[in-house]
């Protein structure tokens, strides 16, 4: 079952890519809100290096959709001022791995408002970081930075990894009260759907994951840009008598067990996939979450595909660094346990 | 106006707000004086407004004592830490004093004192340094941001709402507090810069206090003063005699005044000396002398004001007696409130970290429950 067949049949539907969707959620937004305000390195007159912003300043004013100097913890530290006083920055960061001058500012003060005040000053910032690899980018521009993001209380961690989700997990991230890192998979930024942006679909809030597609044989876990990996390597493995279903995470704070306890407690089985390095990863987490609560349900340890455990390698080099299909079916192979 | 009506509504000061970008059009000169800028003790001081002066001479005192008092509560282990003011009471006092209602003060992990003379209730002020939480106030009741410990990242938070007052049309300043070492972090260096290219209305005010720690101003910048660091960004840069309050309160009040004017940002750095340790932790013996902290006896900001005042006829004795009385009731209230045990519960440790609580936080607090309700009934 895909997102996209389901779509097809929506009235006024064609084909809308991430960055379309992305951006009209932003607009959206902004139309709907005069306290969203866009800011970042390049967003105005450019639309931003990816084209995410394309056409906002030019629609609300650069007021609204505003070059900044360039200098992360200054564009930050600006936008919390700013959310002090009530407005909604949603800030674009350039590139993952350019996002890291603003970390003081982050987990500092963004991650801590609310709490410092005890919920008096609550900071609704939308921070965007395109993030993770398979775009042949140099080095500093294909970090999967997430794990750094979720070990910092205080903020809400998501990614999309459809058209769909793209919009509304934006909408969501922009309306919600709280800090909201908002990882875009820029390798899906050009993927397409079936989607309109008329009549954009309402998405659950943050923290509830998805069922991309059923099985009974064993679980994938995944987000973002190992999203249509995990699907491709779910429809191969059926020549291999395997029927595997794949949870979408997209919130990865919170992180939705319940989701992911029911699949797994069914399947009794269980691989996560990410990018981002495998030692203290996300999926780390994830599988010592799964363990803990479906122990009694498991027919093989949790086990995981991620990146290696190096710093994000040449784009000559990142195809072997990536979890591939080819990966993912050698470790769903390994679930037959046999001790 | 408050920023609680935001947002939508809300009067504003100002209808028509200028454009939040545009060149630098003021015609205050970037450079500062080669002295720090004085009126005690000088022909300046002949006008004086008697009224301000014995606002400010209450203000010092109160200061002062309020400082002696924090103190005592460390030496009685109430307090986990305070770093002092004395010496530099009269930059906390001005800043506070400068500033309209409506206004935002934008404090450094130094600066309570600033907090207090704003209107902040002094225990309130303390409990962030007695520990029961991380800010002990609603930042918007007083428009006082939380006194901020790393240093120098409040600076762009000011930016940033000053920024976003001007868009919105109201007349708000902000003004943000720093020490001499904070101006070599980078988060210093973009606030500036991006007030200047925002044309925002901030006042950045340096307290040179010498030290950062025990770290000399020589060992920290070799430009000429901090404030000639203004120049780099565009915006005037004040030198000031940091324990002359009437100086003090002059430069402010004109830098507030251009900034509320559309004139944009000013760096002011005000020269001025931390009498005791950076903290009751710290040992000053090691990195300063007995001789440069006498000189700086000689240059107190309460004294150079009390003798300014009672030459002048502006102050007597029964002027100065009502001013110290009024310290003593304060210091015996802070006492007062510091002494009584603050009521904690510890479940507030899962309620702020969201708007709502996440599965995981339930958990932990349902864990902490038990623990807690086991405790008690052994
Ligand atoms: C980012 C950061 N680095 C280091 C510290 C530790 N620290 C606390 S106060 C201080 C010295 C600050 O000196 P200065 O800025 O001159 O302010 P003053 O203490 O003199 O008021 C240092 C290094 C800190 N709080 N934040």
């Amino acid at each position: 079952m895909t997102t996209v067949a389901a779509k097809a049949a929506k009235s006024g539907a064609k084909p809308a890519t991430m960055a379309q969707a992305l951006t009209r959620a932003m607009r959206d937004a902004m139309a709907e809100d005069p306290t969203v305000h866009v800011m970042g390195e390049d967003v105005g007159t450019l639309g931003g290096v990816f084209r995410i912003t394309d056409g906002l300043a030019k629609e609300f004013g650069e007021d609204r959709c505003t070059d900044t100097p360039l200098a992360e913890a200054g564009i930050l530290g600006a936008a919390v001022g700013m959310a002090m006083y009530g407005l909604r920055p949603v800030v674009e960061m350039q590139f993952d791995a350019f996002a890291y001058p603003a970390f003081e500012q982050l987990i500092s003060h963004v991650a801590k408002m609310r709490n410092r005040t005890r919920g008096a000053m609550p900071l609704p910032i939308t921070i965007r970081v395109p993030y993770g690899g398979g775009i042949g980018g140099v080095e500093h521009h294909c970090d999967s930075s997430e794990a750094y993001y979720v070990a910092t209380p205080g903020l809400h961690v998501v990614t999309p990894a459809t058209v769909d989700d793209a919009y509304g997990l934006l909408r969501a991230s922009i309306a919600s009260d709280d800090p909201v890192i908002f990882l875009e998979p820029k390798r899906l930024y050009w993927s397409k759907a079936d989607w309109s942006p008329e009549a954009p679909t309402a998405v659950p809030g943050i923290g509830k994951a998805l069922v991309r597609r059923t099985g009974r044989s064993a679980t994938l876990i995944t987000y973002g840009p190992s999203l249509p990996v995990c699907l491709e390597a779910a429809e191969a493995a059926r020549e291999e008598g395997w029927d595997l279903e794949v949870v979408d995470l997209r919130s990865l704070v919170p992180f939705d067990e319940d989701t992911v306890v029911e699949s797994v407690r069914r399947t009794g089985r269980a691989v996560v996939v990410h990018e981002a390095n495998g030692f203290g990863g996300p999926g780390a987490e994830i599988a010592a979450r799964v363990t803990e609560r479906c122990f009694h349900h498991l027919e093989a340890p949790v086990l995981r595909v991620t990146g290696f455990d190096i710093p994000y390698p040449p784009p000559m080099l990142e195809k072997h660094h990536l979890p591939g299909v080819e990966r993912i079916l050698d470790t769903v192979a390994r679930l037959q346990w046999e001790n | 106006m408050t920023v609680q009506e935001l947002p939508g509504a809300g009067a504003s000061h100002r209808p028509t707000p200028p454009p939040a970008w545009r060149p630098r059009t003021d015609a205050a000169p970037l450079l500062p004086d080669p002295e720090p800028y004085r009126v005690l003790g000088t022909p300046a001081a002949d006008r004086l407004d008697p009224a301000l002066m014995r606002r400010c001479y209450a203000e010092l005192v109160r200061g002062r004592r309020y400082n002696a008092q924090a103190t005592a509560l460390t030496k009685q282990g109430r307090l986990a830490v305070y770093p002092s003011t004395v010496g530099q009471e009269a930059c906390e006092i001005a800043a506070a004093l400068v500033l309209e209602d409506q206004d935002w003060l934008f404090p450094s992990y130094r600066d309570t004192l600033a907090a207090v003379a704003r209107g902040l209730d002094p225990v309130q002020a303390l409990t962030l340094l007695r520990g029961d939480w991380h800010t002990g106030y609603d930042p918007r009741e007083h428009r006082i941001a939380p006194l901020s410990t790393p240093l120098a990242t409040q600076l762009p938070h000011a930016v940033g709402l000053a920024h976003a007052a001007r868009l919105r049309g109201d007349d708000v300043v902000a003004l943000a507090m720093v020490g001499d070492g904070g101006t070599s972090e980078g988060d210093f260096h973009e606030a500036l810069n991006f007030a200047a290219v925002w044309q925002a209305p901030v006042v950045f005010l340096v307290q040179n206090n010498g030290f950062a720690i025990s770290v000399p101003l020589a060992k920290q910048t070799a430009a000429p003063t901090l404030a000639h660091k203004a120049v780099g960004y565009g915006m005037p840069g004040r030198l000031v005699d940091g324990n002359d309050i009437a100086a003090m309160h002059e430069v402010l009040t004109e830098a507030v005044r251009r900034a509320r004017a559309g004139g944009g940002p000013t760096l002011i750095e005000a020269v001025t000396y931390r009498m005791e340790a950076h903290t009751n932790a710290d040992d000053a013996t090691r990195y300063r002398g007995d001789a440069e902290v006498e000189a700086w006896k000689a240059h107190d900001p309460v004294d150079l004001l009390e003798r300014e005042l009672t030459a002048r006829g502006i102050l007597d004795e029964a002027g100065i007696q009502e001013a110290r009385d009024a310290a003593e009731t304060m210091a015996a209230e802070l006492r007062e409130g510091m002494n009584a045990d603050p009521v904690l519960d510890p479940m507030d440790l899962f309620a702020h970290v969201y708007a709502e609580q996440t599965g995981r936080l339930r958990e932990q607090a349902a864990m902490l429950c038990a623990e807690l309700d086991a405790e008690g009934d052994a």
